[in-house]
């Protein structure tokens, strides 16, 4: 019976079709923000989920010659896999959070990490000379911003007395007030806002996909069902990261009128925010990325996690 | 018009191949997404790899050298796929009809589905002919691809 629930939870509510429709309406706030910031109208509502069903449908999928198939078609599923499972085990612990296992903050970190990881060999299994220069800068990337990113994290966990259960992050904020409210917390928020922002891929933090001159990066040579998954897979993950900066940092959601109100307003600024930055900052190099966030954003990540030390 | 032509008509990625234009087309074709006209209102954006294209929009004149490489990018990309030749050089060689270096307009290399005439030609010209592409399809006429 519990298997049954948690095939369920996995594949219609919290997971797959629930936040796959919801990242492609979020990926559609995305476009109609920018378009609007540039002075056009924009795409209809349906339109990302337009571009799947297409992708999924109607148009071929190519293998190139003298590639692993099951390696090539294998990461955009492993993508799409992680990403849901960050968003099954987020909603069901932010619906009870007496559940959960010792541990599952690391656990999510790691599932976060995984599209990247699947995107970076699907780049590499495809044999195509940009797909490699997208790859390399994807690992160089992910390497930068992994460091702040647990930094910030540690903060979090430091501030709720080592709790490394999502669900005793959750409690603790509901009896202590938001993390976001203290200095350390507040710092904190921001490296991992600056953080997300390289993790979906997002300008000025994109060189890895660089349209204009690698030419969609790591993603070229993918096509039809493949490239509508990945696509699913990036919508997922841009739904559930702000959800899970949510968690960590103004207590979860919680299950009443006024508190899925209170998440969804904070849900949209967090959004807002990425996409305000997006668009209105050039792409920058690989070394500069690496130098920004090794140096500036480190060293406020470290500041915080020293005022967090000193209990602030 | 089922779902496949509706899908097919309101979400197209272009593609755009350069094969020796003067770089006149190429701009043209980008006004067409500013403010002004904003074809991205109807699904319609460009890509940077023939592999998740829909439409590949050729400019210039097929010059020797690139011929190979014009019927590589036809094989390549995913079917259905639309051939739209863009401004006057791609159409019927324009200026360039004598020259030594471009053998044969664009519809002898590989089959295309509409033309858009000009030098440069105008983003309503674009718009045209692509509102034509798209009632091609939904009339079910794109039984080529
Ligand atoms: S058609 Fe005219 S504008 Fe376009 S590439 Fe040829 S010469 Fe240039």
């Amino acid at each position: 019976m519990t298997a049954l629930l948690y095939i369920f939870a996995f594949l219609i509510f919290p997971g797959l079709l629930f936040s796959g429709s919801m990242g492609l309406l979020v990926g559609w706030i995305d476009r109609k923000v920018t378009a609007r910031l540039q002075w056009r109208v924009g795409p209809p509502w349906y339109q990302n989920f337009l571009d799947l069903i297409k992708l999924a449908l109607y148009k071929e999928t190519l293998i190139p010659s003298g590639v692993s198939g099951a390696m090539f078609l294998g990461m955009p599923v492993l993508a799409l896999t992680s990403a849901t499972l960050v968003s099954t085990i987020l909603f069901l612990i932010n619906g009870s959070p007496r559940t959960g296992f010792i541990g599952d903050v690391i656990v999510v970190v790691y599932l976060l990490l995984i599209p990247a990881v699947a995107l970076i060999l699907g780049g590499f299994a495809s044999a195509n000379s940009l797909a490699s220069l997208g790859s390399s800068r994807e690992m160089k990337l992910m390497l930068s911003y992994e460091l702040p990113f647990i930094l910030a994290l540690i903060v979090v966990i430091m501030k709720c007395g080592c709790a490394i259960r999502l669900g005793d992050i959750i409690m603790y904020q509901r009896s202590h007030g938001d993390i976001f409210m203290n200095p350390s917390g507040g710092i904190s928020f921001f490296v991992m806002l600056i953080c997300i922002q390289a993790k979906l891929g997002f300008v000025p933090f994109d060189m890895p996909e660089a349209e204009t001159e690698i030419m969609a990066g790591a993603y070229i040579e993918y096509s039809g069902k493949a490239l509508a998954i990945f696509k699913l897979a990036r919508a997922v993950l841009l739904f559930v990261i702000p959800v899970f900066l949510i968690t960590l940092y103004f207590g979860g959601i919680k299950l009443s009128l006024d508190g899925l109100v209170k998440a969804m307003i904070e849900y949209l600024l967090i959004l807002i925010l990425m996409i305000v930055v997006k668009n209105t900052n050039p792409r920058v190099r690989i070394d500069q990325a690496m130098k920004f966030f090794w140096g500036v954003v480190t060293v406020l990540a470290l500041l915080s996690l020293a005022l967090a030390y000193l209990g602030r | 018009m089922g779902l496949r032509e509706f899908v097919l008509t309101r979400s197209i990625n272009i593609f755009h191949v350069s094969s020796g234009s003067c770089n006149n087309c190429d701009i043209e074709i980008l006004d067409a997404l500013t403010p002004r006209f904003d074809l991205e209102r109807f699904g319609l954006v460009l890509v940077g790899s023939i592999k998740h294209a829909d439409i590949m929009l050729c400019t210039g004149s097929c010059n020797r050298l690139a011929v190979p490489i014009i019927k590589k990018l036809y094989e390549t990309m995913p079917k259905p796929g639309f051939v739209v030749v863009y401004g006057a050089c791609g159409c019927s060689r324009g200026l360039f009809k004598d020259s030594y270096n471009t053998l044969a307009p664009l519809d002898e290399i590989i089959p295309v589905d509409a033309y858009i005439p000009g030098c440069p030609p105008k983003p309503e010209a674009t718009i045209a002919a692509l509102v034509k592409l798209v009632g091609k399809v939904r009339a079910g006429k794109d039984i080529r691809s």
